[in-house]
């Protein structure tokens, strides 16, 4: 068990449990501290696959200003623990039965197939996440997507406005 | 490290945000949970764009094989941006009208 099984054992245990703890915390500013660990466990498990750049931007843009905007609006409403209304306990009971459910059919649909056995995802080599030849492929290949998300930026900054405005 | 170390750590890390999102009432939480999924499956798309990187890197060495995975998920970064934002104008607005993140509020939407 080389250094790199142990770092993907880690971050996966502290992804896990953060995001357990996500849903188990009362209170929603706790919530959203325990989504940012896991946003770092994922951006650490990019470090190791040698994504430089989506761990960076990972970084910047979900634990950075994603994050920073649910605070702000937590925040701005003054939630409390409290305030949340509990649910009945057998619907929380349904909803964790038929989650656990989903997992159990994709876990075992996963185990049965025979194409992905002796597969292995290639760890800290290969440079295509690196900046260099993901801006290369960014912008000869992927333009018109790029231009286009300029536009889908442009229109959600306009209706955020409109929505959030005072009327 | 094998791929099915990988799908199997997002299985968990997406069905977890589904038992969130059917168990929680607060909005925010239930709009977390759903960024949560977000990023189980944008690290599920860097694996396998690794395990093709890889298996391309056997026969070229100058290969590209397997950027495309890396860019879609930076274009799913990009429009979960844009998602965050319209969704927490929407919830502040529920919230002004309401005074309350319940989303059972939001069953009938009349009024």
């Amino acid at each position: 068990m080389n250094v790199v099984q142990i770092l993907f054992f880690i971050l996966s245990a502290l992804a896990i449990f953060g995001s357990i703890m996500v849903l188990l915390s009362k209170n929603p500013v706790h919530s959203v501290l325990w989504l940012i660990t896991v946003f770092f466990a994922i951006s650490g498990h990019y470090i190791l696959l040698n994504a430089q750049f989506l761990a960076i931007v990972n970084l910047i843009v979900y634990a950075g200003a994603i994050m920073v905007l649910f605070l702000f609006v937590i925040m701005l409403m003054n939630l409390n623990a409290d305030a949340e209304p509990r649910k009945h306990l057998w619907m929380k009971l349904a909803g964790i039965i038929s989650g656990g459910c989903f997992l159990m059919v994709l876990v075992s649909l996963i185990r049965q197939t025979t194409e992905l056995t002796g597969k292995t995802a290639l760890m800290k080599e290969g440079n295509i996440g690196l900046i260099k030849n993901l801006g290369k492929a960014l912008f000869n290949d992927y333009v018109v997507p790029f231009e286009i998300s300029s536009v889908l930026f442009l229109s959600a900054m306009v209706g955020a406005v409109v929505i959030g405005k005072k009327d | 490290m094998p791929i099915q170390y990988y799908i199997y750590f997002c299985l968990t890390l997406f069905s977890i945000g589904v038992i969130g999102v059917l168990t929680r009432r607060n909005a925010i939480i239930v709009f977390m949970c759903i960024e949560l999924m977000l990023n189980a499956v944008n690290l599920l798309l860097v694996a396998f764009s690794k395990m093709h990187h890889g298996a391309a890197l056997a026969s070229n060495a100058a290969t590209t094989a397997g950027i495309d995975g890396q860019l879609f998920v930076f274009f799913i970064m990009v429009v979960a941006a844009a998602e965050v934002s319209v969704g927490l104008a929407i919830i502040v607005m529920m919230y002004r009208s309401t005074h309350s993140v319940d989303i059972n509020f939001l069953n009938r939407l009349k009024n």
